[in-house]
């Protein structure tokens, strides 16, 4: 069974995800959605990186629901100061200390930071174990980072337990 | 199809598009890359969220069964948004410290 699907969890992701695009569930776009779930994971095999287990999976989704609403809320603070003055912006480069010591799950938190508008993260440094972020307006730096470290790297590292 | 689903489609789109408008405003008006970097991912995520659940809304209203090509589109684009934001600003600070006084690379 291993041999035959190296990565059910991705197998199972594609299957799904043919059903969505296709958005029919003829027996013969099933079959082609099997077929595929079953020879991606070959393929692709060499580029992925070992993900770490899932310890906790349901503050994952607790967590899926903070992002989708501070990516709300976030959008309309930056659409008012998009309308607004931009000379009294005061953009900043922010180093945010990580205590998570794992790649995957630090792009995921760099993904976080990117797709919650007023943040863009640009590098995680993996011999300091540094995401260096760009703020479009950030007063209080010290602040962004404890909101950062607390709402999206805490339950994070709960999750994968790293 | 009822008023009420027509008026939260409109609502959405109206929604998506006001802030695809307001991603392209600010590439406009923001001063340099790194802050004109924000307006697209703006536009990405509530703008095209607002857009894709209008149009999954529409569709399985209109057709027999749920149309689920959106949450494709959606997650796909989740998924390859910030991976752009992020290869375009690693470029953009390779530049800046290529010039001397600002050598952190």
């Amino acid at each position: 069974m291993r041999h035959l699907l190296p990565r059910p969890a991705l197998s199972a992701l594609i299957f799904l995800l043919w059903a969505a695009l296709t958005n029919a569930a003829t027996p013969g776009t099933l079959l082609l959605g099997a077929l595929l779930a079953l020879a991606l994971p070959f393929v692709t095999r060499p580029f992925w990186s070992d993900a770490p287990r899932l310890a906790r999976p349901a503050i994952l989704l607790t967590l899926a629901l903070r992002v989708s609403i501070d990516i709300v809320l976030a959008n309309l603070s930056v659409a008012r100061r998009v309308i607004g003055p931009v000379k009294r912006l005061q953009p900043a480069f922010i180093e945010v200390p990580l205590d998570l010591r794992d790649p995957f799950v630090a792009t995921v938190l760099s993904s976080i930071v990117s797709l919650t508008p007023g943040t863009v993260s640009i590098d995680v440094d993996q011999e300091r174990w540094v995401l260096l972020i760009h703020a479009l307006d950030a007063p209080d730096s010290d602040a962004l980072i404890e909101k950062i470290k607390q709402r999206y790297e805490a339950p994070l590292k709960e999750i994968f337990a790293c | 199809m009822s008023t009420l689903t027509e008026f939260s489609i409109s609502a959405l789109i109206v929604l998506g598009a006001a802030f695809a408008l307001l991603g392209s405003v600010g590439l406009a008006r923001l001063p340099d890359f790194f802050t004109r970097l924000h307006g697209p991912t703006k536009a990405t995520t509530l703008g095209v969220g607002a857009m894709v659940l209008a149009s999954a809304i529409y569709f399985t209203t209109l057709q027999a069964g749920v149309s689920l090509h959106e949450i494709a589109v959606m997650l796909f684009l989740f998924i390859t948004a910030p991976v752009s934001a992020h290869l375009m600003s690693k470029a953009a600070l390779h530049r800046r410290s290529a010039k001397p006084q600002q050598g952190q690379q």
